[in-house]
């Protein structure tokens, strides 16, 4: 018999999420569909991987010391996740956090310990990541990961969330992730592609609202560095009513209770499944709902215009 | 024809509409079309003969980068999405 291990802390529960199958999902039974649970993880989002690996990295390489503090542009599962590391690794964080983020979000933040700056809510994610670079050339003693840069966010899932997904299956067609800093659809996607040379790569993307979008020039917009995008084999576009509706789809058909973004991949791999006749797809869900209760779109007549001034992935 | 959505950041290129309609058979000749009634335009979505990489554009709810570029097949009453490339990822 085995030793039974115990966990020395939250920090090793990281990863190693359930991976199920959606059998009352799927559009056609030769088409199998299954969904990796990253709300699973200890602070509720596939981001504790990010931030540990950030983190790991950054102690290795001695860009963090102890004493250190850090600062991170994050609408939310980033920080938490950050909040949850460094609170227990004993560095100070703050959060470039839009405006607009949901109260779940905010009061977590701030649970876990994290100092909040408020950037302007009009200006979104890139608005944060605007604010966070000059705080951080303002003061170089704060020590920024940076996960739109960090090169250890898509090796957290080259590591992590692709190998355990080529471990638990013998076949992957088609890998669907939400498309953010492009850090699991990179990582994951090139470990699937090792495994499986044919795997279709598609990111899902969010249609923002017109008042999230509120850049002066397009010049002002942002491409993650880490993101490849002659590496995305498909990248689908999905509506926040789209989403919702997805997240709803799979709470009624597989009790999953996602956040917007897993509605929005479910939406994507359906499409997706709609062109195969067979074959195996796996949805990465980076979040639970549970972060989203006090949103407005659950009971709203029209989701749209209920969702379309706020940041939701 | 096509219908082309316009996001906010180049309303003001195009007196404020929030949609047009244009003409072509593939995103280069729809852009082509704006273009050439909004010059404006050219230097936000064209940079050295392809897509301004702050750009992304959708048709049929697909960027055109995984599909076949600015060669991308528009097809009659197909909707062509513009938007500003984004940081996400909360």
């Amino acid at each position: 018999m085995e030793a039974r291990t115990r966990p020395a802390s939250l920090l090793d529960l990281v990863g190693s999420t359930p991976l199920i199958e959606l059998s009352r999902l799927t559009p056609k039974p030769a088409v199998r569909l299954y969904a990796k649970l990253e709300g699973q993880n200890p602070s509720g989002s596939i981001k504790d991987r990010v931030a540990q690996a950030m983190l790991d990295a950054a102690e290795a390489s001695g860009e963090l010391e102890p004493g250190g503090k850090l600062l991170e542009p994050t609408s939310g599962n980033t920080g938490i996740a950050l909040a949850l590391q460094a609170r227990l690794r004993g560095y100070p964080l703050t959060c470039v956090v839009p405006s607009n983020v949901t109260a779940e979000r905010r009061r977590l933040l701030e649970l876990y310990g994290a100092e909040i700056v408020d950037s302007p809510g009009e200006e979104g994610s890139n608005g944060a990541v605007r604010l966070a670079l000059q705080l951080a050339e303002n003061d170089p003693t704060y020590f920024m990961p940076f996960q739109y840069a960090n090169e250890a966010n898509p090796r957290a899932h080259y590591e992590g969330t692709g190998a355990e997904i080529v471990a638990a299956l013998d076949r992957v067609d088609v890998l669907v992730a939400g498309l953010g800093t492009g850090g699991t659809l990179m990582g994951a996607g090139e470990r699937l592609r090792e495994s499986f040379p044919d795997v279709v790569v598609a990111a899902a993307e969010p249609l923002p609202g017109d008042e999230v979008m509120g850049l002066r020039s397009l010049e002002d917009g942002y491409v993650p560095p880490i993101l490849d995008v002659s590496k995305l084999d498909r990248k689908l576009l999905v509506t926040n009513a789209d989403a919702i509706a997805g997240l709803r789809l799979l709470l009624d058909r597989e009790g999953v209770l996602g956040g917007v973004s897993s509605g929005a991949v479910i939406q994507a791999a359906l499409r997706l499944a709609d062109e195969l006749d067979e074959g195996v797809l796996v949805c990465v869900l980076a979040d639970g709902g549970w972060k989203y209760l006090s949103a407005d779109f659950w009971d709203a007549p029209d989701v749209e215009s209920a969702m379309e001034s706020s940041v939701w992935w | 024809m096509a219908a082309v959505r316009i996001p906010p950041t180049l309303r003001a290129e195009v007196g404020g509409a929030r949609e047009l309609d244009a003409d072509g058979t593939t995103v280069a000749e729809v852009i082509d079309d704006l273009v050439e009634r909004y010059p404006p335009l050219a230097a936000q979505l064209l940079q050295d003969g392809d897509l301004a990489p702050f750009v992304n554009v959708y048709v049929g709810g697909e960027d055109v980068r995984t599909r076949d570029g600015l060669e991308t097949e528009v097809r009659e009453g197909d909707q062509l999405i513009l938007l500003p490339a984004m940081a996400g990822g909360s």
